[in-house]
């Protein structure tokens, strides 16, 4: 596990569901190919609504010079992200697209397993409703370890909920790295 | 020992634990897994990655293949996909697996598992498809995984859980012909928001429950998915056991498990199903609930009558019922979930017209057993929302994009509703047709 994650937030609202995230038309790639896994970073976020795409102004393009790889690199959310499917593709989606962690208020549970067990991104849970505290475009510093989280641009700072139980598995880099640590899997 | 609920003491049993509390995180044994041709590619290659090119899956009985979601599509990328799916039941050697273009084809698979079989009582099911909840209703532990925790499942037959404490809804009184299971889960859903069953599981009870028929019963816990819940599940009774003892081909014993009286709940509600009316979901969110009578006369372009929710031969008879002699004002579209069920239109009769009569007479077309446009797919799916239409469905999703354009707008409702909507082109109380 990375000690600090630092980059630019791109600010999303709450409910964001896995439709919105991957849309089932690109579906038909392959992750376990690595050349299609590329093509999920390209078509990451592409329906969220534009209104709710980088608040807190809206219209905001998640990719801007590269089209696979985002330069956004913490997304910022309200309730429930990664509501709808079991697609692990939407986390996948999000790793491609070079996101490292996504601060929300609470996930949905398939999205929250998908993140930590296939070792993607790290699903940080916040008690502040920070989606209307952050602006997409502000410059953020995880401390992962802590659990504290600093904006750069504005100079505020927010204690994160501990990761928890997961957190073993999202140290060992995901469900098999973590078996295989605990004596489940054959090493 | 403690009171336990129906999914706690399933998922002891799979532990090998006396008891569980919820949010014990726990080890259990898979009785089932399930995977379909959208996430199977992917979990066949994190099982290779991680277990080896030459590994063998856990328990091949124990394996369900099912390609149900991008099949009558000039996709390319869609037919590799059934390709991988096909060469790796070839290596593996699984005996249960429905190809397209043969005759053991089926169509969606959270029917085609109990028309097969593969749903039994006190058993515990994976399946990479949120929607895998709707076995709930079969009496059994139920939920959806993505593809590493389906890879991890298929070399080694185990996975991780976290108890979910019990919501119980309690439904009594006898359903009134003009709502159907659709509206009581719409309602509920409603009720408790999107996100109100997240990490929870929702137990359903009541006589106005056991009075169900078991497609209604799966719809029911087919859309705990869509309050966020880990699975939906109903005790099984005298309708459930006739079912699954009738496809149960593979005679695998099972154990019937229900909740022990004094079992903790950490959230319960009833509902006198005689007071509710029926409901739409409006776009775009499940919980966007409206009654039927809030939005009726709101203009559409499209109605959509088919998936695991609403594609059921109960959801088509209920449609039949209404469009029967009448002609459609908009585009109709109908999609049997399986094949059996397709058959099953061709086959039943109102009044000496086969339901498949009744649709075509009414100026609806009929698609081929699949998901279809339930989930949007590939841009030559039947009835796929291309530009941004309004369209009435009896699908579970509504969300920005599900049905194709991101800028379509989706109303979930009952077959009955969706039914007499298609009539007027603008969305109806479906007791005005009855
Ligand atoms: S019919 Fe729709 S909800 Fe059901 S499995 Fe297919 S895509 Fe999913």
């Amino acid at each position: 596990m990375q000690s600090t994650i630092s980059g630019k937030a791109y600010v999303l609202g709450d409910n964001v569901d896995t439709d919105q995230i991957i849309p089932a038309q690109y579906l038909t790639y392959n992750p376990a190919v690595a050349e299609e896994y590329k093509m999920f970073g390209k078509y990451a976020l592409s329906s969220v609504p534009p209104a709710q795409a980088g608040l807190p102004k809206g219209h905001v393009p998640f990719h801007t010079r590269d089209e696979f790889v985002s330069d956004y690199k913490i997304i910022v959310a309200g309730k429930n992200f990664g509501c709808g499917s079991s697609r692990e593709h939407a986390p996948i989606a999000l790793d491609a697209a070079g996101i490292q962690c996504v601060v929300a208020e609470f996930y949905a549970r398939i999205f929250f397993r998908n993140s930590v067990n296939g070792g993607y991104i790290i699903p940080f849970e916040t008690s502040d409703r920070l989606c209307e505290q952050i602006c997409t475009g502000d410059e953020l510093k995880l401390d992962v370890a802590a659990g504290v989280l600093h904006n750069l641009t504005t100079k505020e700072k927010w204690q994160l909920k501990p990761l928890g139980e997961v957190a073993p598995i999202i140290d060992a880099g995901g469900i098999f790295a973590y078996a295989k640590k605990v004596g489940m899997l054959k090493a | 020992m403690p009171a336990m609920t129906m999914t706690e003491k399933i998922l002891a049993r799979h532990a090998q634990k006396a008891s569980v509390v919820p949010d014990e995180n726990i080890w259990v044994d898979a009785d089932i897994l399930m995977t379909h041709d959208v996430c199977g590619p992917g979990t066949i290659g994190v099982f290779k990655h991680h277990f080896g090119k030459d590994a063998r899956v856990w328990d091949r009985e124990k394996v369900v293949i099912i390609p149900d979601h991008y099949i009558f599509t000039e996709d390319k990328m869609a037919n590799r996909n059934v390709d991988t799916l096909r060469q790796f039941v070839k290596e593996q050697n699984l005996p249960y697996y429905y190809d397209v273009g043969t005759d053991k084809y089926k169509g969606v698979c959270h029917i085609a598992l109990p028309e097969e079989g593969h749903t039994r009582p006190g058993e515990v099911l994976f399946g990479t498809d949120s929607h895998t909840c709707t076995a709930g209703a079969f009496g059994e532990f139920a939920t959806g995984i993505g593809n590493t925790d389906a890879g991890f499942v298929l070399g080694t037959g185990k996975l991780w859980l976290k108890v979910p404490p019990t919501m119980r809804f309690i439904f009594h009184g006898e359903l009134p012909p003009y709502l159907m299971a659709k509206d009581l889960i719409l309602a509920v859903i409603g009720d408790i928001g999107c996100d109100g069953a997240t990490y929870r599981a929702m137990e359903f009870a009541g006589d106005g429950v056991f009075a169900l028929n078991i497609e209604e019963r799966m719809t029911l816990c087919n859309m705990v998915i869509e309050a966020g819940g880990k699975n939906g599940v109903i005790a099984p009774d005298k309708v459930t056991l006739d079912y699954v003892n009738s496809r149960n081909k593979s005679g695998k014993p099972y154990e019937v498990v229900s909740t022990d009286p004094g079992a903790k709940f950490c959230f319960e509600k009833v509902y006198d199903v005689r007071k509710l009316e029926p409901v739409v979901a409006k776009p775009h969110s499940p919980d966007n609930r409206a009654a039927v009578s809030e939005v009726k006369g709101t203009k559409l372009d499209r109605a959509y009558i088919g998936s695991c929710t609403g594609g059921k031969m109960t959801d088509f008879r209920a449609a039949a019922r209404i469009l029967k002699g009448h002609t459609v004002k908009i585009d109709t579209f109908v999609v049997p979930a399986t094949s059996e069920i397709a058959q099953g239109l061709r086959a039943e009769l109102i009044n000496g017209q086969t339901l498949e009569q009744i649709f075509l007479n009414a100026g609806a077309k009929i698609g081929a057993p699949s998901c279809a446009a339930c989930l949007g797919g590939p841009s030559d799916t039947f009835g796929r929302l291309n530009t941004p239409l309004s369209c009435i469905s009896t699908t579970n999703r509504n969300f920005p994009g599900r049905m194709g354009h991101k800028e379509a707008k989706v109303f979930l409702a009952s077959p009955l509703t969706v039914a007499a909507s298609a009539l007027s082109g603008t969305i109806s109380d479906p007791r005005e047709c009855m």
